[in-house]
């Protein structure tokens, strides 16, 4: 009797949007990974295959350059977001009038899709800055960056930090005004000066906040996918391929179902491992109160 | 002593300022060159229009078919966001409530769900729903946006509904409501600092996502990130048709967020620290 309502109870509350998350998520998941163990075409699947479609995919060159590539986008725009981010943290949370104002406009741009803003900085790469620097002649921006595999990395980035430095400053602004202010009021009795305030009592107190913006940067980094095909669209000769746009191109533009999967499977494997170190790392400098 | 606090507020002052031009100046280049003619754009982006014309938003406005874009982009986040609070609410309301080692289970697969990029499942989801989307695309897009948006509402949600003192549920049953009453009656109306939350990260998200529609809907349903998408094959043809067109898709979002900026930013600073 107690079980048939705790089970009704079950299926009131939790059966739609678990049935929704299991067929949404949980199946598409397995299924997955089933595949790539399989000459999977998109369609059907005949017979098993073992590892060849995981060994095919490491022997593409493409795929480990745009693994590195990656990594270096990630761990590049992870340290640049998050220290821009913080930095504005701390603007915002100073004495200044303008603050509240200042705080609007730098979170303005996370507002806007990374397709909209893909474009508006190809906008100025493209055009903008190169007309400019033929009218003042400029070296630096006369050849537009995006035609360059080193300089469009570079726009990648600063279109990034542009864009997520305003939601991750919101995540320290919280983690910043969390700490109590005897705590500060008695720092600076001692006559601690503002840096070594900053060093010895903020940042240990907000621990948390980095883990947080550490795991949100880290987990956008590897999911960037917006940003990438409206700014360099993977170009100039694919040298500026993230991974979700090289697991994208090679199943649905050149139809390598077996391959794409499985480099998604590995895409899943490195992100979770990175996040579990980072969390696991991070946890540790976090101070309990 | 005095001075240096005093110098150092001018500091941050000039740098916070410097930084915020910064930040806006991309989109100030967007609109003035929107309003220029396509001679004059070429010459000099950063110059004020010399000549103001409108022709290029009307183009534009045809072109990305704006109003039906607009509204699609309102109906799907709209539902999504509501669906979305609606099961999820419920859903962490009994994971939080019922302490069997089951709803542990969930709430560990919900949480750990979080971190499966959405590139892993793509391609045998596409496989796997097709004839579903193809049925009806936007249901379809609204029901993966709750499959795919579950996890971290109710994970919010949670952490909320722990901290409710279970004395308010028995109240509620020994007068005699149902559990669904009680729910909606008693503890969802406390919840509403969470439900802005839910709702403004997911509107965020829903509003602004490319990859999932763009797989998903067809050209009559289309959004308006995808809409924009229309002037990047061609935007070297016409600059200033393509630059109406971006201050065409941000208008909606900023009114929103000039409006609710406080609710925007306590929402997602309560999402942060869970």
């Amino acid at each position: 009797m107690k079980s048939a309502r705790a089970m009704k109870k079950f299926i009131k509350f939790a059966g739609i949007p678990l049935a929704i998350f299991s067929v949404v998520l949980v199946v598409p998941f397995v299924n997955g990974a089933y595949y790539t163990f399989t000459d999977w075409d998109g369609f059907e699947t005949t017979k098993l295959v073992g590892f060849s479609n995981y060994t095919k995919s490491f022997q593409d060159p493409t795929f480990w350059s745009t693994l590195r590539f990656t990594a270096l986008f990630v761990v590049v725009s992870l340290i640049l977001v998050n220290a821009v981010a913080f930095g504005l943290a701390l603007i915002v949370t100073s004495q200044l009038r303008s603050k509240n104002f200042l705080r609007t406009f730098f979170f303005v741009p996370n507002l806007v899709g990374g397709v909209v803003l893909g474009v508006i900085w190809q906008f100025i790469f493209n055009s903008a800055l190169v007309a400019l620097a033929n009218k003042y002649d400029w070296e630096l921006f006369k050849q537009s960056w995006l035609q360059d595999t080193n300089k469009a990395f570079w726009a990648l980035i600063i279109v990034t930090v542009w864009q997520s430095s305003g939601y991750m400053m919101i995540v320290y602004i919280t983690g910043l005004v969390s700490i109590e202010t005897d705590v500060l009021e008695a720092s600076q009795i001692d006559g601690a000066s503002p840096l070594r305030t900053l060093f010895t009592i903020k940042i240990p107190l907000m621990a948390q906040a980095f883990t947080i913006a550490l795991f949100l940067t880290l987990r956008g980094g590897f999911m960037a996918y917006d940003v990438n095909v409206a700014l360099t669209g993977g170009g100039p000769f694919r040298t500026t391929e993230l991974i979700s746009l090289h697991i994208f191109q090679d199943a649905f533009a050149n139809g390598n179902f077996g391959t794409g999967q499985s480099k998604a499977v590995v895409m899943f494997l490195i992100v979770a491992l990175a996040a579990l170190v980072q969390v696991s790392v991070s946890k540790r400098y976090e101070v309990q109160r | 002593m005095k001075t240096r606090a005093r110098w150092g507020k001018r500091a941050t002052f000039i740098v916070g300022f410097t930084l915020a031009f910064a930040y806006v100046f991309p989109f100030f280049l967007v609109f003035v060159n929107s309003l220029k003619l396509k001679y004059d754009i070429l010459e000099n982006p950063l110059a004020i229009p010399v000549q103001i014309t409108w022709e290029n938003f009307q183009q534009a406005y045809t072109k990305m078919n704006f109003f039906r874009s607009l509204t699609n982009s309102i109906i799907i986040t709209f539902f999504s966001v509501s669906l979305l609070i609606i099961f999820s609410s419920m859903l962490a309301y009994y994971l939080a409530r019922t302490k069997t080692k089951l709803s542990k289970y969930i709430f560990l697969i919900l949480v750990a769900s979080m971190i499966v990029p959405f590139q892993a499942l793509m391609i045998p989801f596409m496989a796997r729903f097709a004839q579903f989307v193809s049925w009806n695309n936007r249901g379809a897009l609204i029901f993966f946006y709750i499959g795919f948006g579950v996890a971290l509402s109710t994970f919010l949600y949670h952490g909320f509904i722990s901290n409710i003192p279970t004395e308010i549920d028995e109240a509620a049953s020994i007068d005699g409501a149902s559990d669904m009453v009680a729910f909606w009656r008693i503890i969802f109306p406390m919840m509403r600092p969470v439900t802005a939350t839910v709702a403004i990260i997911n509107a965020l998200w829903i509003w602004n996502d490319f990859l999932l529609p763009r797989l998903v809907l067809t050209n009559e349903s289309q959004t308006l990130p995808l809409s924009t998408y229309l002037f990047y094959g061609q935007y070297s043809i016409e600059y200033g048709q393509a630059m109406a067109g971006l201050v065409l898709a941000v208008i909606p979002i900023v009114i929103f967020y000039l409006i609710l900026q406080k609710q925007f930013i306590s929402g997602i600073s309560a999402g942060a620290v869970k």
